[in-house]
């Protein structure tokens, strides 16, 4: 699938992802859509209203660091983001993306070889990222089986919840 | 000659014994017990959601949980409420003990105060500076609320065992130079992401005249590089705050001495000097004479990097008998009542409120921009706690350099961020 691309730099914290102001209320409610209409808004008030289904975040080293919330991956993934492909990320956002099946592609170069605007095509499953525009070709780190998986399944819970069924 | 067991780092071990392994090596993924959790009232609520969700009825060991009001007390908003609401109505269904109410203090206070962090143990919280604990030898590491539920249910959480770095620190810190500066000096040198992954190991003959207080403002800021967990060896410190407060029987563990690390930094503490970490990121630091005249309009002590009795004695000593600037606002929380009582006791309360503090109930106040001390458009903070990135104590056009509490109480005097040596 071809996705438009957003470009972030290095260091993007869960705060830039969703400010701490937002999560009393998510806590409370839930309502993952609200989360979404204020998605990196400490970085660009306007992204909310800009980013579109199946978009794609292309990022530099350590994307995601600081807070443990959540609240970061469901915002992302509520907004239509489909996958953050990012130089490196922060552990307790990696992990927490994985569990709420939002795609997390680890891929060195890929910071330089994309501009916002671009288009890409994400194969998370053959861990291969490619600039539509330039025609370059980014090879992912590949992700464990079992990751594969809970990605698939749409995160950790629907994956426990189809594992315990079976 | 084969060796009889792997070496192992002090990580390595705690890793092995949770997950019923006689050794584990880094890289490797284990599914391991845990002896004590953590949830907040902003984290709790979406891991309660999440637990019942899964459709277990009971969680594995209501004793093993911890939960503590802490971000948003006393209530700021029906949401903030509403968020209390749901922790004291868990904590009553599932008969958790341990449910520590508005009136405690910060969750990173509250958990080794109240002896539920012990040598050995392997915790995880549903917060980044869960990695707070490790002062006390224990690897305690930051979870997101999914993770949280699972443990909820099971007991148990899969990690990868992650490479160690050793941080070798030797000699004595001089005057009004302060823990907080040698954590900020280590990230400003390794870089946000320099621990990413790994576990930090505190140790050489400086961590003797690093204080508890001290160690845990160390360990709880490791995650600002990244670190899984951060760690410190037991020994008499640790013995001595602990005697009177375990909640159970514990036993240390050590590295051995051929433990294998994958980086070693060594500090001589003799030479630091007081640190700032300009925003808008935690590992842009610089010593305090590069900084240059910054007008402050907001200084903050407290937060569980800094809200404790040396932190306070601290700043009590630089503002004893002075006045805080009147262009600028001192606000400082104690990081429990605990800690509030003592600090009343010993007149430390007295003398900052007399220097013109504002002080607010215990709890995480200005430090993430949800609750107190919310900073406006074009406002700069000095601040004695964890995070300077955009926007984090509230607008996204405010500015927060971060310091230690001798540093932010002496820029509160003049109004500049000012070295605390010098007044």
């Amino acid at each position: 699938m071809m996705a438009r691309v957003w470009v972030f730099n290095n260091n993007i914290s869960t705060d830039d992802i969703i400010a701490g102001r937002y999560m009393p209320k998510f806590e409370a409610t839930h309502d993952s859509t609200w989360l979404a209409s204020h998605v990196m808004e400490n970085i660009d008030s306007s992204f909310a209203s800009k980013v579109a289904k199946g978009d794609v975040i292309i990022a530099g080293r350590n994307f995601g660091c600081g807070s443990s919330r959540e609240e970061a991956p469901i915002a992302l993934k509520a907004a239509g983001i489909s996958a953050v492909v990012a130089e490196s990320f922060a552990r307790i956002f990696y992990r927490n993306s994985i569990n709420r099946g939002l795609t997390v592609l680890t891929c060195p170069g890929v910071h330089e070889g994309f501009k916002s605007g671009d288009a890409a095509k994400v194969d998370f499953q053959e861990g291969v990222v490619r600039n539509l525009k330039t025609g370059k070709v980014f090879k992912a780190e590949p992700l464990p089986n079992f990751v594969l998986k809970i990605i698939q399944a749409g995160g950790l819970l629907p994956h426990l919840k189809q594992t315990l069924k079976r | 000659m084969e060796r009889v067991h792997m070496s192992m780092t002090i990580t390595e071990k705690i890793f092995a014994r949770a997950s019923d392994k006689k050794s584990v090596s880094p890289g490797e993924i284990v599914d391991a017990k845990i002896d004590a959790t953590m949830v907040h009232d902003l984290t709790g609520p979406l891991a309660i959601h999440i637990f019942r969700e899964i459709g277990v009825a009971k969680v594995w060991d209501p004793n093993k949980i911890v939960m503590v009001c802490d971000h948003q007390v006393p209530a700021n908003s029906i949401d903030a409420a509403q968020n209390h609401m749901v922790l004291r109505k868990f904590a009553s269904e599932q008969k958790i003990q341990n449910f520590y109410d508005i009136f405690e203090g910060i969750c990173h206070q509250v958990v080794p105060e109240k002896g539920f962090a012990l040598p050995g143990f392997l915790i995880v919280g549903a917060d980044s500076h869960t990695t707070t604990y490790g002062a006390l030898g224990c690897v305690s590491a930051g979870v997101g609320a999914t993770d949280m539920a699972a443990v909820f249910a099971t007991g148990k959480l899969w990690f990868r065992v992650p490479e160690s770095i050793k941080i070798v620190l030797e000699k004595k810190l001089p005057r009004r130079v302060m823990a907080k500066d040698v954590i900020l000096k280590i990230i400003g040198d390794l870089g946000a992401e320099g621990a990413n992954y790994r576990s930090a190991e505190f140790t050489g003959p400086g961590m003797r005249n690093i204080t508890m207080d001290g160690r845990m403002t160390m360990c709880n800021m490791g995650v600002e590089m990244g670190t899984k967990n951060a760690i410190v060896p037991p020994d008499e410190i640790t013995e001595k705050y602990l005697a009177g407060r375990a909640k159970q029987h514990y036993s240390a563990v050590y590295s051995d001495p051929d433990a294998q690390y994958i980086e070693k930094h060594t500090y001589d503490l003799s030479e630091l000097e007081p640190q700032i970490a300009c925003p808008h990121s935690v590992d842009n630091v610089k010593p305090i004479a590069e900084v240059g005249k910054i007008e402050i309009n907001q200084a903050f002590l407290g937060s569980c990097t800094n809200g404790r009795m040396e932190d306070l004695e601290a700043a009590a000593a630089v503002l004893r008998g002075k006045k805080v600037s009147r262009r600028v606002r001192l606000i400082v929380s104690p990081a429990s009542r605990d800690i509030y009582r003592k600090a009343l006791d010993e007149g430390l309360i007295k003398i900052l409120v007399e220097a013109g503090a504002l002080v607010e109930a215990p709890c995480c106040a200005a430090c993430m921009g949800a609750h107190v001390g919310v900073l406006g458009p074009g406002e700069v903070c000095i601040s004695a706690s964890n995070r300077n990135f955009r926007g984090r104590q509230g607008s996204p056009e405010s500015k927060v350099y971060l310091a230690s509490p001798a540093t932010v109480a002496a820029s509160a005097i003049r109004g500049v961020i000012t070295d605390p040596r010098d007044v």
